[in-house]
């Protein structure tokens, strides 16, 4: 069967090409473009002109199967989000179910929610640092980056049995309360130098892994952060506007590394930013006294350094929610039951996840299922100013560009 | 500023004939719009110094219609459908919610997408979060800079948010069911 394509048809447009000009497709299943992200690139010679995202390779329109589930059955989807965050969407989503049904949860599971959480944060932070280091030609840091996230994993599957889709997080608290003793994870035994069949108080372990940690910071920033050619290759490049990273909805890393001074964990809503009263910790935003001379506002290099600096205040609220876990008063969950009906309302709230702010929109009818329940995405919008950033750059600069929105495209998909 | 006095700043400017309703009855309240006015209206939430609605959280449209016989007894809403704006201040840290209520079909023909213009010139964003409303809700945009489905293939037929959708039984030679 033939078909004749008319001039008008949207796919003539699209191919209309110019002499010298050249239409490069990078993706999706290019290695750099961290998943299914088929990237449409217009290019004279090196220099790129155009740059038009094409996304859905991974849609599975998990909206409407949340219209069909009570919010507790489509947890699960919301791991299937941002696979690398899963604690974090949990979260995300547990929370506007509250806020739709008016649930107050307990102080321990807030107080179980914020140590998760930022450990979480923690592990997907370590995994847009190695990745990116990986986009720009340097291995090292990657194995470095998966050698800790492995332990914070290890940690997650002895608190709920799972290492990346976690459902651990659900309306009406955790799923259960952290464990008392666990054994230390082989990564770290080996690493500290101890035996891996040794049983230690879950929050020593967590302790043990954090003051190892640490200084480990700083050798990411000597190996990649102040290295000469990463420098090179992400200051002054992909400049992102404070305008435009605001017109765009960008959120996260991606809108404090051009200069917003916005982290929901301190403008939220209050049923969010309560969980994170009496926490003690910055908000890293761009410009940075300390950056190289060549860094300027809203480049690569800047939305990589929010990123970092933002482990090191996640590593500062996972102590303090550690002191206050032992004290922390009521259960670590209240039941909710699959059948419970929810009301004839509808809410909105974001959450800060490590990418970005993600937001849950729920419309309840009466039903124990949603009526509407829609997931916006941050890597949504932060992907959206891909032609922007790239405008005359060149092709070699497009992976450093994208890879430096850190997006995820289970979460862009959905 | 409470939502009660964007609502009065709103019927000020523009009159309620523009500014159909202010509901506050609910955890989040909304101002609901009528959909020829809604890019006048967009401007002046971004623009103005009182609010500067700079950001565009969310931007996504709901079917109203109950499919389920038994459900629809309960039922509160007519038929129609609805896009929601989430909007954001970041100077003022303002929260608002602005909805449209469309028609299911445009002139009750069915197949024909409903009409809304576009904010897609007032926020950057619009243009891709209206590109999704359109594959997934089907609604039009009129003054889009670019229509097309972004998640679903350009092929697709039917908009799979909309709640008398059907799944397709066959896609180039798969199998639906």
């Amino acid at each position: 069967m033939s078909t004749v394509v008319q001039e008008t048809d949207q796919r003539v447009i699209e191919f209309d090409v110019r002499t010298d000009e050249m239409l490069v497709n990078m993706g999706p299943q290019h290695p750099s473009t961290h998943g299914v992200l088929r990237l449409l690139l217009r290019t004279d010679g090196e220099v790129v002109h155009e740059v038009t995202p094409h996304i859905g390779y991974l849609h599975r329109c998990a909206e409407k199967i949340g219209e069909n589930l009570s919010p507790p059955q489509w947890i699960p989807y919301t791991d299937r989000m941002d696979y690398l965050a899963g604690m974090n969407m949990n979260l995300g989503f547990s929370l506007a179910v509250e806020k739709l049904v008016g649930m107050e949860v307990p102080e321990k599971a807030m107080v179980v929610r914020v140590l998760i959480a930022e450990l979480g944060r923690i592990a997907s932070h370590l995994v847009g640092m190695g990745a990116y280091g990986l986009d720009l030609g340097s291995f090292s840091p990657f194995l470095y980056a998966f050698r800790e996230r492995e332990i914070i994993l290890d940690l997650f599957e002895e608190v709920c049995g799972a290492r990346l889709t976690y459902s651990y997080i659900t309306p009406g608290g955790v799923t259960h309360d952290l464990p008392a003793e666990i054994d230390i994870p082989p990564g770290l035994a080996a690493l500290t130098g101890r035996k891996p069949t040794e049983r230690r108080p879950f929050l020593e372990v967590v302790e043990m892994f954090l003051s190892w940690l640490e200084p480990r910071i700083k050798e990411y920033h000597t190996l990649l952060t102040r290295n000469a050619i990463f420098v090179r290759r992400t200051a002054n490049l992909g400049i992102l506007s404070r305008d435009q990273a605001v017109g765009f909805g960008c959120t996260g890393p991606v809108l404090r590394g051009s200069g917003v001074d916005w982290d929901l964990r301190r403008d939220g809503e209050p049923i969010y930013t309560r969980m994170y009263d009496g926490y003690e910790f910055e908000v890293p935003v761009a410009p940075f006294d300390d950056a190289p001379r060549v860094a300027v506002l809203g480049d690569n290099w800047c939305r990589f350094y929010v990123r970092m600096m933002e482990v090191v205040q996640a590593i500062r609220l996972v102590r303090q929610a550690m002191e206050k876990y032992p004290t922390a008063e009521g259960e670590a969950r209240i039941p909710y039951k699959l059948s419970n009906k929810l009301p004839n309302d509808e809410c909105y709230l974001e959450t800060e996840c490590p990418r970005g702010a993600m937001g849950f929109y729920l419309v309840g009818t009466g039903n124990a299922e949603p009526f509407r329940a829609r997931a916006k995405s941050s890597c949504f919008c932060n992907l959206a100013v891909t032609h922007d950033i790239s405008r005359a750059t060149l092709l070699a600069d497009i992976p450093a560009n994208v890879g430096s929105l850190d997006i995820v495209m289970g979460e862009i998909d959905r | 500023m409470t939502i009660e006095e964007i609502h009065q700043l709103l019927v000020d400017e523009f009159g309620s004939d523009a500014i159909l309703a202010l509901v506050t009855d609910r955890i989040d309240p909304w101002i609901e719009v009528a959909p020829s006015s809604i890019v006048d209206v967009s401007v002046f939430l971004h623009d103005d110094d009182r609010l500067r609605f700079e950001h565009l959280n969310n931007l996504c449209g709901v079917d109203y219609l109950e499919p389920d016989a038994k459900k629809a007894k309960t039922f509160e809403h007519e038929p129609h459908l609805q896009v929601v704006y989430h909007l954001q201040s970041y100077v003022h840290k303002l929260r608002c919610v602005v909805k449209v209520k469309l028609p299911r079909w445009k002139d009750d023909v069915e197949g024909e997408l409903p009409e809304c213009p576009s904010v897609s010139s007032v926020w950057e964003i619009a243009d891709w979060h209206e590109r999704e409303c359109y594959d997934l809700v089907g609604i039009r945009f009129t003054g889009h800079p670019n229509l097309r489905r972004i998640l679903c293939p350009e092929d697709w037929v039917g908009h799979p948010l909309r709640k008398d959708y059907e799944m397709p039984l066959e896609y180039h030679g798969i199998r639906g069911k």
